[in-house]
C-alpha cells in the first residue's frame, strides 16, 4: 500500500515531505523508543510514535522508513520538519492515539510481522 | 555489467511485469455501428492506428488502419464498422506477464491486443509492441538506477590508488548534553559513506553504530570525538570520550539496562538498547573503560560482510 492511500483513508495530515508520498508501505512499527525503532524497524515501514523531537527523522532516515505518524494530536516541532524536508523523511500526523491508529493501519493490511 | 546480464534482466522483467503494468488505459473505442467513413476522422484526430469495437456487451471485434485502407481500396459503399472489424478477437488478461503478450505479437503478427479483465471480460486497455518496449525501458532505467547507486564506487576508487595500504579517515566531534545537535554527526557519515557508493547495508549499519554511539556521547559521557577509518575491506568506528566511565561493562552490554536520567528517557532515549544495538551492526567490537578517565569504544564492520542484516 502507498503513503498517499493511508493518508487519504485515515485522513492524516502531512507535515513534511509531500512529494515523497508515492513511496510503498512495507510493514508498521510502533515505539517511542528511538533504539528500540533502530534495532527493530524495517526498511519501508511506517512508524507510529508520539515522539516529535528532530531525532526522530535520524532515525526514520538510518532505518530508511517509508514515514512517521505521529499520534495524539502532536505536530512536530519545526525543526524536525526542517530536518525532515531535508532528509525527506514523510511526517505525518492524526489525531488519534496509538492504539486505534495501529488498529487501522492493520485493518488496511499494514501489518507488523512478514 | 556486460551485455549479457542485461538480456537476462529483461527476461527476467518479462516474467515479472503484468500485462496491466505496461498497457495503455484510456483506450479510444469505437460502436460498432459507426460508419467506415468516420473511421478516419477517428484514428487522425486520436493518432491511433487501431481502436477495439465495444458494445454493451463488452469487447465486440478489433478494426485498424488496415482494415480502413482495404476497404478504401476496394471503394465499397460505406458500412458500419462491424462489418470489416476482426471480431474473433485475440485478447491478453491484465493479470498475465508479458512473456504472454511478446509471445502473442509472435505468433500473430498483430499491432495490438485488446486487454481484458480475467474475471469480467470487460476491455480494460490495449497494449501495442511500443507499450511493451516503454514499460521495459522505464522498468530497466529504474532498476540501472537503484544499481548505479547501489554499485559499490568505492571499491573501483580504492582499485585506482596505488599503495600498500589504504584508508580514508574521517573525525567528528560531538558536543555534550547538546540534543539540538544531537545526531548529526552519525548523519553525515551516513551521508559521507553514501557518496563514497558502499553497500547500503553496510552504510546502515555503520550509520545505526555510529548514532548510537553518538548518543552515548551526548547522553552521559558530556561529548567525545568519533574517528571514523574507511578501509577497502573494512571501516572503524573509534568512539572516545573523557567521560565518567562504565563502572560496570557486562552489566552495561545487558540490553535494557540503563542509568539514563528520567528527562533523557522521555526524550525516547536511554532505554538501554544503545550498545546492544551497536554490538548487532558490528563483526566485532571492543569496549574499554576505566572510571573518571573515560571510554573508549571501537566497531568494526566488514565491507565484503554487506549481506549482514542490522537487525539479525
Amino acid at each position: 500500500m502507498k503513503l498517499t492511500e493511508l493518508i487519504e483513508k485515515l485522513n492524516l495530515g502531512v507535515r513534511s515531505s509531500k512529494a515523497d508520498l508515492e513511496r510503498e508501505v512495507t510493514g508498521g512499527y510502533a515505539s517511542d523508543l528511538l533504539s528500540d525503532v533502530l534495532a527493530n524497524g524495517k526498511e519501508g515501514n511506517i512508524w507510529v510514535t508520539l515522539q516529535v523531537h528532530h531525532n526522530i527523522v535520524a532515525v526514520a532516515s538510518m532505518k530508511d522508513l517509508a514515514g512517521i505518524i505521529l499520534v495524539n494530536g502532536r505536530e512536530p516541532e519545526q525543526e524536525t520538519i526542517e530536518k525532515a524536508e531535508a532528509e525527506k523523511i514523510v511526517i505525518m500526523v492524526t489525531e488519534l492515539p496509538t492504539f486505534e491508529l495501529v488498529g487501522r493501519l492493520y485493518g488496511l493490511g499494514v501489518t507488523g510481522m512478514k | 555489467m556486460n551485455s549479457d546480464s542485461r538480456i537476462t534482466k529483461v527476461q527476467e522483467l518479462v516474467y515479472e511485469i503484468r500485462v496491466r503494468d505496461v498497457m495503455k488505459d484510456d483506450v479510444v473505442t469505437v460502436s460498432p455501428q459507426t460508419p467506415m467513413s468516420k473511421l478516419q476522422d477517428i484514428l487522425r484526430e486520436k493518432r491511433i492506428s487501431g481502436a477495439p469495437v465495444v458494445d454493451q456487451d463488452g469487447l465486440a471485434g478489433i478494426i485498424s488502419i488496415d482494415d480502413f485502407i482495404r476497404w478504401l481500396a476496394e471503394r465499397e459503399e460505406d458500412c458500419p464498422i462491424s462489418e470489416k472489424m476482426t471480431s474473433d478477437v485475440q485478447t491478453l488478461y491484465a493479470d498475465e506477464p508479458l512473456i504472454h503478450a511478446v509471445n502473442k505479437f509472435e505468433q500473430y503478427g498483430f499491432g495490438r491486443f485488446a486487454v481484458i479483465d480475467r474475471q469480467d471480460k470487460r476491455l480494460r486497455g490495449i497494449i501495442t509492441k511500443g507499450d511493451i518496449i516503454e514499460g521495459l525501458l522505464k522498468k530497466l532505467e529504474i532498476d540501472y538506477h537503484k544499481e548505479e547507486t547501489q554499485n559499490e564506487r568505492i571499491q573501483r576508487f580504492f582499485e585506482d590508488i596505488y599503495a600498500d595500504r589504504i584508508a580514508l579517515f574521517f573525525q567528528y566531534n560531538v558536543a555534550g548534553q547538546d540534543f539540538k545537535r544531537a545526531g548529526e554527526s552519525s548523519s553525515r557519515l551516513k551521508a559521507t559513506l553514501g557518496r563514497l557508493g558502499l553497500h547500503p547495508q553496510v552504510i546502515r549499519r555503520v550509520a545505526i553504530a555510529t548514532y548510537e554511539a553518538e548518543m552515548n556521547l551526548i547522553i552521559y559521557a558530556d561529548g567525545g570525538r568519533i574517528r571514523v577509518r574507511v578501509e577497502p575491506h573494512q571501516i572503524l568506528v573509534k568512539v572516545e570520550d573523557s567521560g565518567p566511565g562504565i563502572p560496570d561493562i557486562e552489566k552495561a552490554l545487558q540490553p535494557g539496562y540503563s542509568t539514563a536520567p528520567d528527562w533523557v528517557r522521555e526524550l525516547g532515549f536511554g532505554a538501554g538498547m544503545g550498545l546492544n544495538n551497536i554490538s548487532n551492526c558490528a563483526d566485532r567490537m571492543n569496549l574499554r573503560s576505566t572510571v573518571g578517565k573515560g571510554t573508549h569504544l571501537s566497531i568494526y564492520i566488514s565491507v565484503e560482510n554487506g549481506a549482514k542484516s542490522e537487525t539479525n
